[in-house]
This record gives C-alpha cells, sequence and structure tokens, in this order.
C-alpha cells in the first residue's frame, strides 16, 4: 500500500469521507436543510479525482493503473461507470431534499447511507479480484437495506427486510460460486483465473470445459442476477421498489443496476475470456436477457402503481443491456468486440439519465398528489405541463423512440446482438418493446387525457427543479446528439477489451 | 455532397414553429395566425423543392449531408446526416407541404387546448417530411418514429367522442405501427452489419453485391411489414378505419393525405428500389393482397352509415391500387414498364389530395350538421352549394373519372400492370365500378334529395374555409388536366428502379 494506491482510490475515499462528514455535521447544525446542499457539494471533490484520474490515463500507454496489490485497476472503464454513478448520485440527493423533510431525524445517516452505498459501487467498477468485489457488493447493498425500510411503515420495513434476506441469499450464492471458481484455479484474482483456466487445456473434448468451472459460473450469474434483477431472481424488485422511499427507488434502479453490470462485465471479459472458455456463456445471458424482457414487460402491463411498475420496467430494462453481455460472441468470431460492451455502457449511462428523468418527475408528483397509482395521475398535463413533458419523453425514451436518448441505446444494443447473429433475441426485443409501449404510454394518457382532480399547479422547490432538469437535459442532450457519451463509453469499452 | 440547407429548413421549420409556439405564444388566435404563417412558409419551401428539382438532371440533388454526424461505432455504424430529394421523393414532398397546409387552415374552429393542438400538428409535419427526405436509413427510421406521438395525442385528445373510443383508436393506431416499425428496425440493422452503411443511395448496390446476414427474403419481409402496416394492405388495415373515423378533421387529411403515403413510398424505395430480385419473386403475392384490399374496401364501403369511415375503407380500396402497381415489377418476357410504378406513385399523389378534400369536407358537413351518420344526412346541397361542387369534385375524382387526377394514376396502372397479371387486374378494375357505386350513392344519400327540416339554416363554407378547400380542388383539377407535371418528376425518380428491375428480369429470362 502506497500513496499511489490511495490516490488510485481516492474517489472513493472522499465520497465515504463525506458521509462520515455528513453525520458529523449533523451533530453541530440547526438547520438540517444544509445537509443536502453539503453533500451535493461535497461530490465535486470525488468527481475532481476522477476526472484526475481520467486525465492521467489520457496517455497512450497507461490505460490501466492497477493498484492495491493489484485487486483493483484505474481504467476507462471504471472511471466511466464512476462518471454515471456520481451524477446518478447527484441526482437522487437532489431529488431527496423534498422527501427528507418529512423526516426529522436521521437526515444526515440517509444522506450518508447513499453515499456510502455509492461507494460499495464505485468500488465495484473498479475491482478485479474476487474477494474485494464481494466486499465491495455487501458494501452496496447494506446501506441500501436500511435506506429501503427508511419509512418505518410496514411497506418499507417489509422492503428493507425483504432486501436485506434476499441479498444475503444472493450473495451466500455468489460466494459459492467464487468458492468453486478459486478451488478450481487456486487463485482469486480476475486476471490468473483467466491465466489458470487458459492453462488447462479444457478448451476442447468435454462440452463445457469442466462441469465444476461450468457450476461455479452459473452461481455466479445467479449471485449477480439479483444485483440487476434480471429474470428468475427478479422476485424481490417490485416489491422493495414499491416500499422504498421513491428516491431510494430511483438509486436502486439506476445505480445499484449501473454499478451490477459492472462487475459483470469486468468479470466475465477479463476472468472467463470466451477465446479460452469453451464456455459460451453469451447463450445464457441471451436466454435470461429474453426472459427478462419477456416477464418484466408483461408483468408490468398489469400494474396500477407507478412505482411497481417502473420495478417491472427496470427488469425489462437489466433484460435489454443483457442482450449487450449475450452479444460477447463477436469476440470468439472476429467480428468488432468492443460493440456489445460499449453498447452496454452507453445503455446504462442513457438508462441512467432516462430512469432519473422519470423517476424525479414522479417524486415531484407523488409528493404533491399523495398517490402512486397511474390513475391518479390524470390532468396532470395542466397541473404541471412542463413535469408531464419530461415525463412524456422519458417515457418515449424508455419505451426507445426518438428523441430520448433511450433511442439511439436500444438501436446500439439490438445493433450489437445483430452483429453476432442473435437475430432471434432481437426480434424478442423489438416485440417487447412494442409492449412496452403500451403500459409506458398509459402514464402519458392518464396524464394528458384524463380530467384532473382537481387544478391546483403542482409546485415544487428549486433542488426539485435542479434534479429534473439535469436528468432530462441529458436524456435530450444525449439524444440529439448521442456523439460525446457514445464515444466515452467506447473508450470505456476499450480498456475492457485490451 | 455538400449542404444548401434548403431541404433541412423544410423539414425543421414546422417543430421549430411548434417550440415557438410551446414557449413563447399565448393567446389562441396568435397562436392559429402563427401556425398558418408557419404552414404557408413550409408549403412555399416545398413548392420551391419542387419547382427546383431538375427532372433532366435526376438523381439526388439540394443534398444535406454531415458525414460523420454520429460517428462510428466500432467499425462503422456511423449515422450520416443525409437530406436529399430525388424524383420520387419531390411530388411527395410537395403533396406534404400542401396538406400541413390544408391542415391548419382547416383547425381554425378547434377551440380545445389550442397550444397544445397546433404544436402537434406541426411536428406531425416534420416527421413526415423527415420521412420522405431522410436517405440516411438510419434517420428515416428516427423520422419514421418521431411521427407517432403527435399522432396518437391529436387522435386521443381532439379526435371524436365518445372519449374511450377515440382513446382505443389511438392507441391501436400506435400499436400497430410500432409493431410494424419495430420489424423494419430488424431489418435496418441486418442490412447495416451486412452491408456497412445506413445510405440508402448505396444500399442498393451493396445489397446487390454482398451476401446478407439474413436470406435476402426474410430482410425484405421484415421491412415490407412495417410498410404495409402503414399503407396498409390486407390484412394489416384493421387500425385504419378507426383511427380515420376518430381523428380530428385536420389528423384524418394527415393521416390519409400524407401518412399512408410513408407506407407506398417505403415500398418504392425500399422494397422494389433494394431488392428488385426478391420483390420480382414475390410480385403475385402483391398482386393478389392489391387486389383483395381493392375489392374487400370496395365491398365494405357499402355497409358503412359512417361518413368518416367510409371514407376510410375507401382509402383501404385505393392503396390497393399502389400495391397493385407495385406488383408490375415482375415485368413480361424479361422487359418491365415504367408505367405501372409510376402509376402507384402516381396514385399516392392524387390519393393524397382527393382523400385530403375529403375527409376536409366530411369534417366540415360534420361541423354544421353534427352528425355523420348518413341516413341522418340528406339533401344538403341545397343549402351548401359550394361544399356539394367541392365534394362532387373530390368524389369523382376519387371514382376515376377523366379530367381530374384520379383517372391518370389509375389508367397507369392499369396499363402498366395488365400485361403481367391480366387477371389480378381485370378483377382490381372492378374497383372503380364498385367506387363509382359508393361514391355516387353516397353523394345522392348525403346531399341530394329532399332538405331534412333541422337542416333549414345550415349554412355554407364562408371566409377561411373557402382556402384549404379550394386550394386541393384546384389541384385535383390542376394533375388531372397536366399530370405530367407530377408524373414526369416520379418518372424520373423510378426509371432508375425500372432499370434494376429489366436487369432482374433479364437475368431470369436467361
Amino acid at each position: 500500500m502506497s500513496i499511489h494506491d490511495l490516490y488510485l482510490l481516492s474517489p472513493e475515499i472522499s465520497l465515504a469521507a463525506l458521509g462520515a462528514l455528513l453525520i458529523l455535521v449533523d451533530l453541530v447544525v440547526k438547520r438540517k436543510g444544509i445537509l443536502p446542499a453539503l453533500a451535493v457539494l461535497g461530490l465535486i471533490v470525488p468527481l475532481a479525482f476522477s476526472i484526475s484520474l481520467w486525465s492521467d490515463l489520457a496517455g497512450d500507454n497507461t490505460t490501466h493503473l492497477p493498484g492495491l496489490f493489484n485487486a483493483m485497476v484505474v481504467d476507462h472503464f471504471s472511471l466511466f461507470l464512476k462518471f454515471v454513478l456520481l451524477a446518478a448520485v447527484v441526482v437522487v440527493i437532489l431529488a431527496s431534499t423534498e422527501y427528507v423533510k418529512k423526516i426529522q431525524r436521521f437526515q444526515a445517516e440517509y444522506f450518508a447511507l447513499i453515499l456510502f452505498s455509492a461507494t460499495g459501487m464505485m468500488l465495484l467498477a473498479s475491482t478485479t479480484e474476487l474477494i474485494t468485489i464481494y466486499i465491495s457488493l455487501e458494501l452496496t447493498a447494506l446501506p441500501i437495506a436500511a435506506l429501503a425500510a427508511f419509512r418505518r411503515d410496514s411497506r418499507s420495513t417489509e422492503a428493507g427486510l425483504k432486501f436485506l434476506i434476499l441479498s444475503a441469499i444472493s450473495s451466500a450464492v455468489l460466494l459459492y460460486g467464487m468458492v468453486i471458481v478459486y478451488g478450481f484455479t487456486g487463485t482469486t484474482s480476475l486476471a490468473a483465473i483467466a491465466n489458470q483456466i487458459s492453462q488447462m487445456t479444457l478448451t476442447s473434448g468435454t462440452p463445457f470445459g469442466s462441469n465444476a468451472l461450468l457450476f461455479g459460473i452459473v452461481l455466479i450469474i445467479a449471485g449477480f442476477g439479483f444485483k440487476i434483477a434480471s429474470v428468475p431472481f427478479q422476485m424481490w424488485a417490485p416489491d422493495v421498489y414499491e416500499g422504498s422511499p421513491t428516491p431510494i427507488t430511483a438509486f436502486l434502479s439506476v445505480a445499484s443496476k449501473t454499478a451490477g453490470f459492472a462487475v459483470i462485465l469486468r468479470v466475465f471479459y477479463v476472468a472467463f475470456p470466451l477465446d479460452t472458455l469453451s464456455l459460451d456463456w453469451g447463450a445464457l445471458f441471451a436466454v435470461l436477457s429474453a426472459l427478462s424482457m419477456t416477464l418484466g414487460n408483461l408483468v408490468a402491463i398489469r400494474q396500477t402503481n407507478i412505482k411497481r411498475m417502473m420495478g417491472y420496467s427496470t427488469v425489462a430494462h437489466a433484460g435489454y443491456i443483457l442482450m449487450g453481455l449475450a452479444a460477447v460472441s463477436a469476440r470468439a468470431s472476429g467480428g468488432e468486440a468492443a460493440l456489445g460492451p460499449s453498447g452496454v455502457l452507453f445503455y446504462l449511462g442513457g438508462f441512467a439519465a432516462t430512469n432519473l428523468a422519470a423517476f424525479t418527475v414522479i417524486i415531484a408528483v407523488s409528493n404533491r398528489i399523495k398517490s402512486h397509482e397511474i390513475d391518479d395521475y390524470a390532468g396532470v398535463g395542466r397541473r404541471a405541463p412542463l413535469l408531464a413533458a419530461v415525463l412524456t419523453l422519458s417515457m418515449l425514451s424508455l419505451i426507445g423512440l426518438p428523441p430520448g436518448v433511450g433511442f439511439w441505446a436500444k438501436i446500439y444494443l439490438f445493433g450489437a446482438a445483430v452483429n453476432t447473429g442473435l437475430g432471434w433475441l432481437v426480434v424478442i426485443g423489438v416485440v417487447n418493446s412494442v409492449v412496452s409501449a403500451y403500459y409506458y404510454l398509459r402514464v402519458v394518457k392518464a396524464m394528458y387525457l384524463s380530467e384532473p382532480q382537481s387544478d391546483v399547479k403542482i409546485s415544487f422547490g428549486f433542488p426539485m427543479r435542479l434534479a429534473v432538469g439535469v436528468s432530462f437535459a441529458a436524456t435530450l442532450f444525449f439524444g440529439l446528439y448521442p456523439t460525446p457519451l457514445l464515444n466515452l463509453a467506447r473508450t470505456a469499452a476499450g480498456a475492457l477489451i485490451s | 455532397m455538400g449542404f444548401s440547407g434548403l431541404l433541412t429548413i423544410t423539414v425543421f421549420l414546422p417543430i421549430a414553429g411548434a417550440i415557438v409556439i410551446a414557449l413563447l405564444l399565448r393567446g389562441d388566435k396568435l397562436i392559429r395566425t402563427f401556425a398558418a404563417l408557419v404552414a404557408t412558409a413550409d408549403l412555399v419551401l416545398t413548392v420551391i423543392v419542387f419547382a427546383r428539382y431538375d427532372t433532366s438532371v435526376g438523381g439526388v440533388q439540394m443534398v444535406d449531408k454531415i458525414r460523420d454526424w454520429i460517428p462510428g461505432m466500432g467499425d462503422g455504424f456511423a449515422v450520416q446526416y443525409f437530406l436529399g430529394v430525388d424524383g420520387l421523393s419531390a411530388p411527395l414532398v410537395l403533396l406534404t407541404g400542401l396538406l400541413g397546409f390544408v391542415a391548419v387552415l382547416a383547425s381554425w374552429h378547434i377551440g380545445h387546448r389550442v397550444r397544445e393542438y397546433f404544436m402537434w400538428l406541426l411536428a406531425l409535419q416534420t416527421g413526415v417530411m423527415g420521412v420522405f427526405l431522410s436517405l440516411d436509413f438510419l434517420m428515416f427510421f428516427l423520422f419514421w418514429e418521431l411521427e407517432l406521438l403527435p399522432m396518437f395525442m391529436l387522435i386521443s385528445v381532439w379526435g371524436s367522442e365518445p372519449r374511450n373510443k377515440r382513446e382505443y383508436s389511438a392507441m391501436k393506431f400506435l400499436i400497430f405501427t410500432i409493431l410494424g416499425s419495430a420489424f423494419m428496425l430488424v431489418g435496418i440493422l441486418v442490412l447495416f452489419f451486412s452491408t456497412g452503411t445506413f445510405d440508402m443511395t448505396a444500399l442498393p448496390d451493396a445489397i446487390a453485391g454482398g451476401k446478407l446476414l439474413l436470406p435476402a427474403g426474410m430482410v425484405f419481409t421484415l421491412l415490407f411489414v412495417a410498410f404495409a402496416v402503414k399503407l396498409p394492405l390486407w390484412p394489416f388495415h384493421t387500425w385504419l378505419p378507426d383511427a380515420h373515423t376518430d381523428a380530428p378533421t385536420a389528423g384524418s387529411v394527415m393521416l390519409a393525405g400524407v401518412l399512408l403515403k410513408m407506407g407506398g413510398y417505403g415500398m418504392l424505395r425500399v422494397s422494389v428500389g433494394m431488392f428488385p430480385e426478391v420483390v420480382s419473386q414475390f410480385a403475385w403475392i402483391l398482386a393478389t393482397a392489391g387486389v383483395i384490399n381493392i375489392v374487400y374496401g370496395g365491398i365494405v364501403v357499402f355497409r358503412q352509415t359512417d361518413l368518416k369511415r367510409l371514407i376510410a375503407y375507401s382509402s383501404v380500396s385505393h392503396m390497393g391500387f399502389v400495391v397493385l402497381g407495385i406488383a408490375s415489377v415482375a415485368g413480361v418476357a424479361g422487359s418491365v414498364s415504367p408505367l405501372g410504378l409510376t402509376g402507384a406513385a402516381m396514385q399516392m399523389f392524387t390519393h393524397g389530395t382527393i382523400t385530403g378534400l375529403l375527409f376536409l369536407l366530411v369534417g366540415f358537413i360534420y361541423d354544421k350538421a353534427h352528425t355523420r351518420y348518413i341516413p341522418d344526412l340528406g339533401g344538403l346541397a341545397k343549402r351548401m352549394p359550394f361544399v356539394t361542387v367541392a365534394l362532387m369534385v373530390a368524389g369523382l375524382a376519387s371514382l376515376g373519372l377523366p379530367g381530374t387526377s384520379g383517372f391518370v394514376a389509375e389508367i397507369m396502372i392499369f396499363l402498366g400492370t395488365f400485361t403481367v397479371w391480366p387477371w389480378a387486374t381485370a378483377i382490381g378494375a372492378t374497383g372503380v365500378v364498385l367506387a363509382a357505386g359508393y361514391i355516387l350513392w353516397t353523394m345522392q344519400r348525403v346531399m341530394f334529395g329532399p332538405i331534412k327540416e333541422r337542416f333549414a339554416d345550415i349554412t355554407d363554407a364562408s371566409g377561411m374555409q373557402f382556402v384549404p378547400i379550394a386550394v386541393l380542388v384546384f389541384a385535383i383539377i390542376v394533375v388531372g388536366v397536366f399530370p405530367s407535371i407530377i408524373s414526369d418528376v416520379f418518372s424520373s425518380g423510378i426509371e432508375p428502379i425500372t432499370r434494376s428491375l429489366e436487369n432482374v428480369a433479364q437475368t431470369r429470362l436467361r
């Protein structure tokens, strides 16, 4: 451990320190309104460190900065995800300001827990070693369990408990998978695992190389599948989404998913590269993708609560993103390797912007109308024209229609899948997009077509406005001009491939 | 390739107007006037585009191109910003400008949520215009999708009563179209990854020269379904009667006038233009489907008692002619006549003006008489002479009376297709007879006969209402008398397509 290691970890360290600072400040100040402002301003520090690290990588020969005994690495991939995560945290904190006014005590803890969880997520993007991955995952999950239960009513408590228990089970499954892989290769470092596997001459003969290794990988997929709420590990998502405070729901659906996909990409691309492993895990992801999309969308149709609907929609989107992981086999067949992962990263960025825009509006509206039923969104189009317009465009973007960034995100992911010969999966994907149009547009329909229950304008404060504005601006900007995000995603994916 | 900017302005002027309306303008009167100004300006622009298109040079003109609008991901995947006009699109662009203008003027009486209404109407125009002018396949797709939401909103907020019926219709329209375009997206992506380009001008050669990831017939089908839904081709037509009936007048005008043409345009440019081999193989399916459209639509019309639904089904019938004309691509004895394709394109243009006018007039009658139920109407001619004359012109053009634009298109289609599919053409020609039947019968029931008492003090069109009606009547007659102003342009766009079709036919002969 050296000073340089600390520098590599600086975004995470400063983020955790910010969380601790918030709790300390809370002890001495009376006006709690200062806390979110401090949190948002404080986030500039980890962001600055991340930018500084990115600029260190600008040189041609320093694409990877390994540290902490090779347990983590700073590369474009991890930094891209850190940017997405930090942006998501900023929006979530801004969107929480009105919510926390309702809770008299523990405001600082609320923000601190978000920051601690985000620290775990950022670590996840950087780790290259199984035990570190496991610890980072726990650091991510435990604060969320507390946050989910923060409202302390029966729904919220149920959400927290459910998350905690299922998260523990999935961690156990994951750990078991890791143990098997370790027992098989004798190392926990991802690169070393790949190295070991490649020397084992398992590539021919038996169909899956080794059943034990296969078993380990399947368990690891199951463990990660929980974090990204993919079918068949999605059952926690709708209940937890509904019960949690809405800003936490947004945090879960955006940040938690981003981190989950980050670690999946890292583990599978680094530890189990296809060219040394005869197991085509791409096919596994393809099946999970098809299941997630279909189940998520079909069940979402029946939902009347907007938070539950968004919960199932998140499951469906996990399915779309898995398509990008399934598109890995281009690598084996000599096609364009970066298309799959860069598609995933672009989608994660675009999805974060779009989903946050949608959730911030839901928070703002539901705060006022005191309901999360879609039917109660009647007439929001007239009570809050701007919010309704933002939500409409976000919904279109989630369907994958222009002018939001979701359009390009889907095009790139579907493109990656077509490129690797997964035509059948793409057909399932586009049919699912059509199905999803039905329930997303039901919200639009309620807002514009139904008569409002009251004519009171829906007003909201400055932080909320900022949250809606930032996320919506990102959705629309990258929808009209996706180039910058695309270039970042490509650079980031490049780090993973080389 | 350069950037002249004319087409860019033509495409984006309406949506820019919509944004100005949304953000800056207050007051219904001001908004209406402003929308009319924008639509007029766009009409003038489309006239300029049409007039500037030089048929003696042909090809793609007035190009606006930015090669790396969105740079490549991996190898290629670059999306170009590529607008251009050729013989195939120039008349349709003119049609869009014309009907966009008509639609705004026809909405003068809208009093409910005026600002939003004109916003969506103008946004719709940008979507359609973009489809006709995009020459990059991904941009084409983008505009194709962009048009959905405005139409959805127009139908579901300003459509006819009762509310749940129009919301159902709007959703049906949307789901059908998205389903079609979802398959189109797969087709576009397969084409891209097979050929490495989205450029629609380069794709025909690239497809002919290269090997596709999927069998060409499959890619063709993926793309064709989207166009068939939009046109609409039987059995994908069921959304149309609902959507047309429940849309507000201007919505029906745009829907029947230009949105359906996106389907026909896609068939000509993509299905025929890019897959000459496949399309000549499948031409018999097109001929059959076209004839079913014509006859089925024509017969179902007779059972309709709602005026708008009646016109909607007549549209189904008339769009059948487009497909029948396209079916002529199979050719006989190694030669392909351009007449069928030109006729199909002409039919799109004339149907746009004719049905646009029909919907306009029916909407007008409904506003005055408060009913579209045919048995309730009758004898309106006595009180509405101007409307009656206009309706006569539109009706006679619709049944293909010589001297009107409808005649030109249909005769071209029959001449072009007869040698290729004699039986189908013969059966299809009965569609004209059916049209004569339902049009004249409807005219008689609605406009003539003894006037009903409740219509004693109904009034004729006045003031602002004359303008859109007169414009369309003028267009119908002018194109009927001088069809070459439109058909020459179409021919110049269809000529290269016919050439590649001939090659295919020759190879097959050998």
